[in-house]
């Protein structure tokens, strides 16, 4: 039980129980769907996006696991209020953590809350469920119209 | 599996199974997982191995390794007696009627996707029907789907009812003088549905369609007979018959293998080759081009051996009381739901838990040693029809015990708990 509670903290199961900004955004410029074949997890990413590429608000909706949709959710927090540019930082050091955990080294205290997801490091088949809305960030971001994949 | 599917039915007194004398026979259960015993509950997803089939690999490569159908020399000559001695053995376990019958391939797929590109590419015209059911795998829906594009046919797919059995009605009612070949699972790897092959069979053939059976999850689980079952094609994988991977069976009739196009060109299956023309090797030899998994086949024949000197009736029989005591244990806990309660099922438990995704059920037991598969299980058409995104799914063996069972419980409320 206490290597599962390492995994699964309870950051991570409040936010997969009440997922936050989990709607739509009805003003939404920039929107992105994320998909993990491999589960069936999906995810819709709604961003309002200002014209110096800040994010000033954000919102998901979809279906996935508690690892995939606490990440969503505890992402949703996180970027909003970001730039562009700061995003793709907190991504490349995010997929650090929850890989190789080099994050750790190079400053997970910018993470802040998101260093709840460094005990997924240990279950390679779950690295997917955890990125796989920071993916969809970057879809949208990029404002492609393709569907985010784990795969 | 009623009688008319299997020539064995449990009427006549069977000697029960000496299940620890079994687990014996297979190595993995001496290493731990995460610390613990392994409780592996994935056999529909491939089988583990005996160490009956172990050594039958290891002794070929140590002492009695050549390339066959070729070699002049003595121990190609003995290569290829034993290879052609499997052909012999899975002749009599398909109860087939002539050892022509038998194509040696990798796996299953690859047996669907022979049929599908050399039979389906000469049958088959625009216009023509082929008949799946809702529950098929991947591997025989992608074959035909890709027949469908290449040459105009129609897929059409057989409906199931909310307990994960065929409608034979609905199923009779998609028959058409266009349905060219009914395409059709023995047993469903995601649900344990048994197809009621005996009522499907004579109803594709009083309408001229071919029948190809995706025997993958029948086989390991109860015997087989395709003369009694009447289908032209049949299907399984080596590797979840507890024989290694690389080793499967396409069973064809003679007639219709003899009728049907070569799949892959290459050596081994040709009768003279010129820059102008070639002819081709006699059936099954048309099919099998170049080196074919020679010790996979040879420890496809050590576990067919395995299998029947335990006797297949006894494992149906196991096996069917380890479906029911795990049916009414996991039906005892709250919050869970099982999919798929079809009246005639293999030992394969598809389920649900109110409000903890498939994934993280899969995570929590892996970390209790307890090994299912969790996902769609390459039925992604059947989870939209169920209306279930992923499932969790707990199949049963020979070497399975109740305390297996009563492990997954365990562990199933571990996650309970934690996701309280």
């Amino acid at each position: 039980m206490n290597e599962l509670r390492e995994l699964y903290q309870a950051t991570i199961l409040d936010h997969n129980k009440k997922p936050r900004n989990f709607c739509e955004l009805e003003d939404a410029n920039r929107t992105a769907d994320g998909h993990n074949p491999l589960c069936g997890d999906k995810l819709t990413l709604y961003l309002k996006v200002d014209a110096e590429d800040r994010v000033v608000d954000v919102g998901f909706q979809g279906s996935g696991c508690a690892i995939s949709t606490a990440s969503a959710s505890l992402m949703t927090e996180f970027v909003k209020g970001k730039k562009r540019g700061e995003i793709e930082e907190d991504f490349i050091r995010f997929q650090e953590l929850v890989t190789t955990g080099a994050g750790e080294a190079a400053g997970v205290e910018t993470l802040g809350k998101l260093a709840v997801f460094s005990g997924v490091r240990e279950y390679p088949m779950r690295v997917k469920c955890a990125t796989l809305s920071w993916h969809t960030l970057r879809a949208a971001l990029e404002n492609t119209g393709a569907t985010a994949r784990t795969e | 599996m009623s009688a008319a599917d299997a020539s064995l039915s449990s009427d006549h007194a069977v000697s029960p199974l000496d299940v620890e004398a079994i687990r014996r026979d297979f190595p993995i259960f001496s290493r731990t997982i995460r610390g613990q015993p392994l409780v592996f509950l994935d056999t529909a997803a491939s089988a583990q191995k005996p160490r009956q089939v172990i050594d039958a690999l290891l002794e070929f490569y140590e002492s009695g390794y050549a390339n066959i159908h070729r070699g002049i020399y003595q121990l190609s000559a003995e290569a290829t007696t034993r290879f052609e001695g499997v052909r012999d053995t899975v002749q009599r376990f398909l109860g087939a009627a002539d050892r022509r019958e038998i194509v040696f391939v990798r796996n299953a797929t690859e047996a669907i996707n022979l049929v599908a590109r050399s039979w389906g590419d000469a049958h088959l015209r625009e216009g023509d029907e082929i008949l799946i059911s809702a529950m098929e795998h991947h591997a025989n829906i992608v074959p035909w789907q890709m027949l469908c594009e290449r040459v105009g046919s129609r897929l059409r797919v057989a409906p199931i009812n909310e307990r994960g059995e065929l409608e034979v009605g609905a199923f009779e009612a998609l028959l058409g003088e266009r349905t060219k070949i009914v395409a059709i699972t023995h047993v469903s790897n995601a649900l344990g549905s048994i197809v009621p092959l005996h009522e499907i069979i004579p109803r594709a053939k009083s309408h001229g369609a071919m029948v190809l059976v995706d025997g993958a999850q029948a086989v390991p689980h109860a015997k087989v007979d395709v003369a009694a079952l009447g289908c032209d094609f049949y299907a399984f994988s080596g590797h979840k018959l507890f024989g290694p991977t690389g080793s499967g069976v396409l069973y064809g009739r003679l007639p219709i293998l003899e009728a049907t196009p070569p799949f892959l060109g290459g050596g081994d299956m040709i009768e003279t080759v010129s820059f102008e023309r070639t002819t081709y090797a006699p059936v099954p030899q048309k099919f099998e081009a170049g080196t074919p998994d020679v010790a996979g086949v040879i420890g496809l024949g050590a576990a067919i051996d395995y299998l029947e000197t335990i006797g297949l009736d006894r494992i149906e029989l196991w096996e069917s009381e380890l479906l029911e005591y795990a049916t009414e244990a996991l039906e005892a806990i709250a919050g869970l739901r099982i999919i798929g309660t079809a009246s005639d099922k293999a030992a394969v438990i598809s389920f649900v838990l109110e409000g903890i995704h498939p994934h993280d059920i899969g995570t929590v037991l892996d970390q209790q040693g307890v090994a299912v598969r969790a996902g769609h299980h390459c039925a992604q058409p059947l989870m939209e029809v169920l209306g279930v995104p992923a499932t969790v799914r707990a199949s049963f063996s020979l070497y399975n015990t109740k305390q297996d069972v009563d492990a997954l419980v365990k562990a199933i409320r571990t996650a309970l708990e934690l996701f309280a």
